[in-house]
């Protein structure tokens, strides 16, 4: 079968805030760049941030970049790369002053400064008291950020491929990337998007776990891509879990009822969050509470006849409370778990939220890894960031705001990376003969599959295996049995079905090709989790209950194909400050 | 040829919120959808996800009273 073949500069996987930072760099300095993303760039997931993007302007309160840079450190449990950190923190004001001067409507203080807001973690003076470092617009910042950056990106004549599936990687025989290959929603075609650079910028995903208070996109398929293509998974056990989602879809209920007053209650009717944290109680830090939560589960005091979640009761705060301070959790409650909180608790889980591991980079945005001689090799023409990228700034626990910080401080870096690049390297290698053997044979199987199983089977059996055995707190049994267990279920992804095997708009397809990127990214969880024999940030083992600086103070890298585990240092040399060395974590 | 994949597709959105709300539309009313209900959906469809979201939750109302009777399904969904 002859595939249609188009030629980039550049091609770029997804259009959320990292995808379309990058893509204005790249399309302002002339260059000829494809966007791709499966759905329309403004629903990326970045929408759904509201509390806002972390940069030491120091608007409200004193503040300076090396004090971010500390708390990022700390935050991470130490695992953050520190070169990368102060990279981060360094161009923080800048890239935010930037999307200022694009149009991004922050709010205002009243001196017509950028409005900001305080955040957990968030420090002065190394430690000291409470910073307010998160500039926002209304609860609405990714919102508006996505927006301002699509206007320009369409200013700037960036090429958008709307409602296309990145499918695979292509690389040849040296190793290096040469583009991918992609589907076509609307026609079902395949196609090669040859590139002399491509950038994985595909989010997060989220959709691994049962709970989950992610979108239905977040799928993880630039993890899925670079995994198949041999590229290692760097530091996947490292989810973060926020304590309350709405049991059984996982909607956030945000912090701020606790903050009103609401609490948590076992089936006993025990406010059980004074038994694990007597002295800040409901509203100790999210990683806190949620291994609280789970651990009620465990030990049979969940609600429900499953006994599977807690309640959040806040009736207490009485009608007016809840009506005029927290009006968008009453809405969520009623539709989501169909109770009225002025009356009745809330049914809630810990939800699995962010991903700190991904695709291993550089601070440049450059792909990393061990393939050729160096533990930290450039792949050539490869590039990733954003919440799919391990940079690695979050290191063992992110922050609150770092996020929208990362993938705009990181999407303009790597833009600029590849500006250089490609004046070194300005023709398109020849594509190897067989590019698209293997994605074609993996179409192939989808489509001759007989007796296979169900799509959204196989994915509901993926997602209570790793909500089950790897979810906030990890016991060392339930761990080993997970790794057989989510075997099984990739090797029942191996023999999916779709009844529909036309071409034109074929969600069972998109489905099914979706399931192959859970499925290793949900095997690089659980076997990098079943590895780390220590509890670091996250990742909270019930039989290792400390860190392990000693053994443990490193990077995982997951190789799918042998589904092996290797490790990397971390780097603990800033670039230019001293190194924050690590100290016990306590806040 | 298949309206209403491409309708369930474009009920994909950055907001978890409106992912399930939107499932649960489609799945009780999308076959009982008139011609020009199934017009108001696609205009709906074409909001930012924070105005529809608003509009659901009556925060906000439609400039175009015609989307009322497709947004009352969306709300009580
Ligand atoms: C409810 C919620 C609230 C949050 N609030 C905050 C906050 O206040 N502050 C903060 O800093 N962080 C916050 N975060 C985290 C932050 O929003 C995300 O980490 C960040 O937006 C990720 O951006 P991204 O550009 O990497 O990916 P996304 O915005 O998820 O974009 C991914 C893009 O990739 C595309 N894509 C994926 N796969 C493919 C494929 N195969 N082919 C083609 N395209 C593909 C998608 O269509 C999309 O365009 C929040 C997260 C959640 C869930």
């Amino acid at each position: 079968m002859a595939i249609a073949r188009r030629k980039f500069d550049a091609v770029i996987i997804g259009a959320g805030g990292a995808g379309m930072r990058a893509a204005l760099q790249l399309s302002e300095a002339g260059l000829k760049v494809a966007v791709l993303s499966k759905v329309f760039p403004t629903r990326s997931h970045t929408v759904a941030a509201q509390g806002g993007i972390a940069a030491a302007l120091g608007n409200v309160t004193e503040d300076n970049w090396h004090w971010h840079m500390y708390d990022t450190v700390k935050g991470s449990d130490y695992l953050g790369d520190q070169d990368a950190i102060e990279f981060m923190c360094r161009q923080a004001n800048e890239v935010v002053y930037e999307l200022e001067h694009f149009g991004m409507p922050f709010d205002r203080l009243e001196n017509g400064k950028i409005y900001q807001r305080p955040f957990g973690g968030q420090s002065q003076n190394f430690g000291g008291a409470q910073a307010t470092r998160s500039c926002a617009a209304a609860d609405r910042t990714g919102h508006a950020m996505l927006h301002t950056l699509y206007q320009r990106n369409v200013r700037a004549n960036t090429q958008f491929f709307i409602e296309w599936m990145g499918l695979d990687l292509i690389r040849d025989e040296q190793g290096d990337v040469l583009g991918v290959t992609a589907l076509e929603m609307e026609t079902g075609e395949v196609m090669v998007l040859q590139a002399k650079a491509t950038l994985f910028a595909t989010g997060g995903a989220g959709r691994i776990f049962h709970a989950s208070t992610n979108a239905f996109i977040n799928t993880g398929d630039g993890l899925g891509m670079a995994a198949r293509a041999g590229i290692p998974l760097e530091d996947m056990e490292f989810w973060q879990f926020h304590p309350t989602g709405v049991y059984g879809v996982g909607v956030l209920i945000s912090e701020a009822v606790r903050g009103e007053g609401g609490y948590l209650l076992n089936k006993d009717g025990e406010r059980f969050m004074q038994r694990y944290a007597p002295h800040a109680k409901d509203l100790a830090s999210r990683d806190v509470v949620s291994r609280a939560l789970t651990t009620e589960i465990k030990e049979g005091r969940g609600c429900g006849k499953d006994a599977d979640h807690l309640l959040l009761k806040l009736d207490h705060l009485g009608a007016d409370v809840i009506n005029m301070r927290l009006p968008g959790i009453r809405e969520i409650a009623i539709k989501f778990a169909q109770v009225d909180p002025i009356n009745e608790p809330i049914p809630v889980v810990p939800t699995a939220h962010y991903m700190m591991g991904g695709i291993p980079t550089n601070f440049h945005g450059q792909v990393v890894a061990p393939y050729k001689t160096g533990p930290e090799e450039v792949v050539q023409g490869f590039y990733a960031v954003g919440e799919c990228a391990c940079v690695s700034v979050h290191g063992a626990n992110r922050l609150g705001t770092n996020s929208l910080l990362d993938i705009i401080v990181f999407g303009r870096a790597a833009g600029n990376r590849i500006i250089e690049d490609l004046k070194k390297n300005p023709h398109h290698k020849p594509l190897p003969a067989d590019a698209t053997d293997k994605v074609l044979a993996r179409l192939a199987r989808l489509e001759n599959q007989k007796g296979g199983e169900n799509v959204a089977q196989v994915g509901t059996a993926l997602r209570k295996t790793m909500q089950a055995h790897c979810g906030v707190f990890r016991f060392a049994d339930m761990l080993k049995q997970g790794v057989s267990r989510i075997g099984e279920v990739a090797e029942r992804a191996a023999q999916t079905e779709i009844g529909d095997k036309s071409r034109v708009f074929n969600t069972a397809r998109i489905e099914a090709l979706e399931l192959d990127n859970l499925v290793e990214v949900a095997l690089a969880t659980m076997v990098s989790a079943e590895a780390r024999n220590e509890s670091r940030g996250a990742h909270a083992r019930d039989d290792f209950p400390q860190r392990d600086d000693d053994k443990w103070l490193k990077h995982t890298l997951y190789f799918s194909a042998d589904r092996r585990l290797d490790y990397k240092p971390v780097r603990l040399k800033p670039l230019t400050v001293e190194s924050f060395p690590p100290k016990p974590r306590v806040y | 040829m298949k309206e209403l994949e491409r309708a369930r597709w474009r009920c994909r959105r950055g907001l978890l919120e409106l992912d399930i709300v939107l499932q649960r539309f489609m799945d009780k009313h999308y076959q009982q959808l008139s011609e020009t209900e199934l017009q108001q959906l696609a205009t709906l469809l074409d909001l930012s996800d924070n105005d529809l979201w608003d509009m659901i939750t009556t925060r906000k109302e439609p400039e175009d009273a015609s989307l009322w009777p497709v947004l009352r399904l969306l709300q009580a969904a």
